[in-house]
């Protein structure tokens, strides 16, 4: 990089203090006319935020029938769903956490809503496998450990119940790190607010932050081990998703590439879903001096590295099926070559190892409009992925006598799109009562925060 | 009473440099009740005023232990003594299969002590602070840095620690009622 020509991209537009960084983030929330594409973002998202309640409902009161899981397929869409959310929850707590802890300044601006990202994708996530198990109401004891009246408890040798656990603390975590991030800048927005009642509420989840020297000591040290803490949560996370497939038997499930395979595939998922919301953002709201194209050309670079580690991943499936000499895993990959679900798995290879190689040319990796293009072809891309591993691996196993077919009902997808209209719902809602832009980091990045870094 | 009991002076600066000079020479002239208000985490204040001292590894720590005592005690009692069944001939305790939900755990309350913790000595949530009196203090949360020395610390004196302060070159230098 030294060579270049020409300096990197700044993290932050010429010319900011920390008046104007304040006054600008705060502004979204408080004093900007809020714009018409969010309305009409909104109620988009709103409708089919309504759908999925529909198709809950419909659900709740027929049955998991009405979806297109059966023998032998009997993880489809749902899990597919579930493992596709709950990835892309991941690239929240890298941005937050790991480059915090590898002093990536260039994550700042964009933690804050990444954040926000990975609690709602988690809580569409969570919808799946609640639904999934039909009656959740019953089926409580399953996963939680209380003492229930059968006196039975949760099997905890099962990859499912550690996914309870994992899933759980990641919420909860993630939810801890947000919170806890937010409030300095709760405490800007109390003290900027003109109306009585906005004033009150911020204030109240501020809780009295004045940023005193003291409270600041014990600040950066808690985020600094929540920090820490996020680190191994967010790998064992997706580890343990990926051991609910990789510890059965099923061919293409019992590889042990899995676990890091599924972790680079979570951050790859992420990112791709981190600049879908950045590029809009930027745009209706003009914080191209926060998220510079430094910060797009950085993701743009993150997901070409996680999406090859992904490629290596596919390559290695092949493989090990090659090399085992297993009859099983053999007839598992020409099967989903060119199986009847063939289309899924080239549909993936187009989305997951040659769309993403492009990024390589600078000048595409610097397009907005390219970046934004790829990182829609990511998530299709991802979510095939899932397809591909649960469904063409459940559909024909070891005995062709129990061979058979599985799609998705309209319900499926009712409840797919639903989800995402969840998740777009709980967005657009964030980015309008609170700052999607860390207000109190963006000030350590002004010219002059720090005076032993303009020394150095 | 006569007059309203007196929190301490707060002076305001307009430039970070401003704020860890003062700070600087507050602390080398001996005053110990004072407090510095940012509106960014600034290293070089807490260095000024020797305020680096945190608590708060110590609560993830126990927080921590407590998490790993909890998820693994919760497993080996379950599985072990309150409902053994043999589950594919694995044995009761399988304990490697419980270092996950451990780990997790582990993660889990050691967060919860790190953010309760954090709050917890930081006092919060306290909805009243004397400092919130001073009109101009709401911009300590945009780009303005206070520092603040406080009516008990031995070497307060109204009117010549106002003379300090506005010497080290203070925008302005605000009395703080109770």
């Amino acid at each position: 990089m030294a060579s270049s020509s020409r300096a990197p991209h700044p993290v932050i537009g010429p010319g900011h203090t920390f008046a104007t960084v304040t006054d600008k983030i705060a502004s979204l929330v408080l004093t900007r006319k809020t714009p018409l594409s969010w309305f009409f973002g909104f109620g988009v998202a709103f409708s089919l935020l309504m759908m999925f309640l529909a198709t809950v409902t419909y659900l709740l009161a027929k049955g998991v029938g009405i979806w297109g899981v059966n023998i032998p397929v009997g993880w489809g869409f749902d899990i597919i769903n579930f493992v596709w959310w709950i990835g892309i929850g991941h690239a929240g707590t890298l941005i937050s956490a790991i480059l915090l802890l590898l002093r990536q300044q260039w994550r700042t601006s964009i933690n804050r809503f990444a954040e926000a990202m990975t609690l709602f994708a988690v809580a569409c996530a969570g919808v799946f496998p609640i639904l999934h198990m039909g009656r959740p109401w019953v089926g409580a004891y399953w996963l939680m450990p209380y003492p229930n009246t059968m006196g039975l408890w949760p099997n905890f040798r099962s990859p499912l119940i550690w996914d309870v656990f994992a899933v759980g603390t990641y919420a909860t975590v993630s939810l801890l790190f947000w919170f806890a991030g937010l409030i300095p800048d709760l405490a800007t927005l109390r003290d900027r607010a003109q109306h009585r009642a906005v004033k009150l509420v911020y204030g109240m989840l501020a809780m009295g932050w004045r940023g005193s020297a003291r409270h600041w000591a014990n600040y950066e040290m808690a985020y600094l081990i929540l920090a820490a803490l996020s680190t191994p949560l967010v790998v064992s996370v997706h580890t343990v998703v990926s051991f609910d497939f990789a510890v059965g038997v099923v061919p293409g499930w019992h590889a042990t590439i899995f676990p890091p395979y599924f972790v680079a595939g979570a951050i790859y998922a992420g990112f791709a879903m981190v600049l879908t919301l950045a590029i809009p953002l930027r745009k209706v709201y003009g914080l191209e001096d926060f998220i510079t194209m430094r910060h797009l050309e950085n993701m743009a670079k993150i997901m070409l590295a996680t999406g090859l580690i992904v490629a290596y991943g596919y390559m290695i499936e092949a493989f090990m099926a090659w090399y085992s000499g297993n009859a099983y895993e053999r007839f598992m990959i020409s099967n989903r070559a060119t199986g009847p679900l063939g289309w899924s798995y080239w549909a993936l290879i187009l989305c997951n190892v040659l769309v993403i190689n492009t990024l390589w040319a600078k000048k595409l990796r610097t397009s907005v409009g390219y970046l934004f293009f790829v990182s829609l072809v990511v998530s299709v891309g991802m979510w095939l992925e899932r397809f591909v591993i649960i469904v063409t691996s459940l559909h024909r196993d070891f005995l062709p006598s129990s061979w058979g077919m599985y799609r998705g009902t309209q319900f499926d997808w009712s409840m797919f799109v639903g989800t995402i209209g969840l998740f777009l719902t709980l967005f657009f809602i964030f980015i309008r009562v609170l700052p999607a832009i860390s207000i109190f980091e963006m000030r350590t990045l002004v010219p002059g925060a720090s005076l032993e870094k303009d020394k150095a | 009473m006569s007059r309203p009991a007196l929190h301490g002076l707060i002076a305001e600066f307009h430039t970070p440099a401003g704020i860890v000079k003062a700070a600087e020479a507050v602390h080398a002239a001996g005053y110990r009740r004072v407090d510095a208000y940012t509106p960014y985490p600034m290293e070089e204040v807490l260095d000024a005023l020797h305020l680096h001292h945190t608590h708060v590894p110590k609560l993830v720590l126990g927080g921590g232990l407590l998490g790993l005592a909890a998820g693994w005690g919760l497993q080996y009692w379950s599985s072990v003594v309150e409902y053994p069944m043999n589950i594919g001939g694995r044995p009761f305790n399988s304990w490697a299969a419980f270092v996950v939900p451990s780990f997790e755990t582990t993660v889990l309350f050691a967060a919860f002590a790190a953010v309760i913790g954090m709050l917890a000595l930081n006092g919060f949530p306290q909805p009243y602070h004397p400092v919130f009196n001073v009109p101009s203090f709401t911009s300590a949360s945009s780009d303005r840095f206070f520092l603040c020395i406080e009516s008990g610390d031995p070497k307060f004196d109204l009117g010549e620690t106002r003379r300090f302060l506005q010497g080290l070159g203070a925008a302005d230098v605000q009395e703080v009622p109770e």
